[in-house]
């Protein structure tokens, strides 16, 4: 039987299998919203408990198994970013890039945490993907189980209230 | 809204926030894994509990229905 079929069907190897194949996806996927490590990593848990749950749903001949645990991880981190309704902690552990003096850039950097703060957790997810990651809509439409437009309209409407935040702020990109 | 404007605001992000990538795991993650399967697997859901507690009660107050209840057990 192919794993696929033996995942489905509640096997505990196959499903051990699955998640040695695809945690790093996950975890990569779920750092490119969350943007920390302790909590990409508890996400990543979290979204394969939700794919052991969901077994019986999982429909083999789909075959995707990669584009489902997107969705479902997606989906996790849109629920923890809701529910974390927090100051985004500043990402620590990668590479800074700055071309202005440090304390400048540390201060543009707030007011831009600010602004993305202000943001729903599902544009927030949107606009990390589509202008911070540049993962290509068709990738990101599919994570969010919408269409390709949506996401361009979802992109539109960040864009718009984060300049428009940014310039009450006094930054103007 | 104009595509060079997204264009700056995206060059700002960038420049700001630099691209995550992803990142590589730096540990094995299914011993948690495990761990976790195992605890949500004894935890007992409220609704098992609550049904229980009427059971006991309805036994308590109306002793009259063990007798009935053994019979079609």
């Amino acid at each position: 039987m192919e794993l696929l079929e033996r995942f489905a069907a509640g096997d505990v190897d196959a499903f051990e299998a699955l998640f040695r194949q695809y945690q790093g996806e996950v975890y990569r996927w779920l750092m490119r919203i969350v943007r920390n490590t302790a909590v990409a990593e508890d996400l990543t848990l979290e979204t394969f408990w939700r794919m052991h749950r969901a077994h019986a749903r999982f429909d083999p001949a789909m075959g995707n198994c990669g584009a489902w645990l997107r969705r479902i991880a997606t989906n996790a981190a849109i629920d923890h970013l809701r529910h974390a309704r927090r100051e985004v902690p500043l990402p620590d552990d990668l590479p800074a890039t700055a071309q202005q003096p440090p304390a400048e850039q540390l201060e543009l950097r707030r007011e831009i945490l600010r602004a993305m703060n202000k943001l729903s957790p599902r544009l927030r997810a949107v606009v990390l993907l589509a202008l911070v990651e540049e993962e290509p809509y068709e990738r990101i439409a599919e994570a969010l189980g919408i269409s390709e437009s949506a996401v361009k309209v979802r992109v539109f409407r960040g864009v718009r209230i984060l300049r428009k935040t940014l310039s009450q702020a006094g930054v103007h990109p | 809204m104009k595509e060079p404007q997204i264009d700056d605001l995206k060059k700002l992000l960038k420049d700001t926030l630099p691209p995550a990538h992803g990142g590589e795991l730096q540990r094995d993650l299914w011993p948690a894994m495990l761990q976790r399967l195992d605890q949500r697997t004894l935890r007992v859901p409220w609704w098992d509990w609550a049904l229980l507690a009427t059971v006991a009660a309805a036994l308590c107050f109306f002793p009259g229905i063990i007798p009935a209840l053994l019979y079609h057990l």
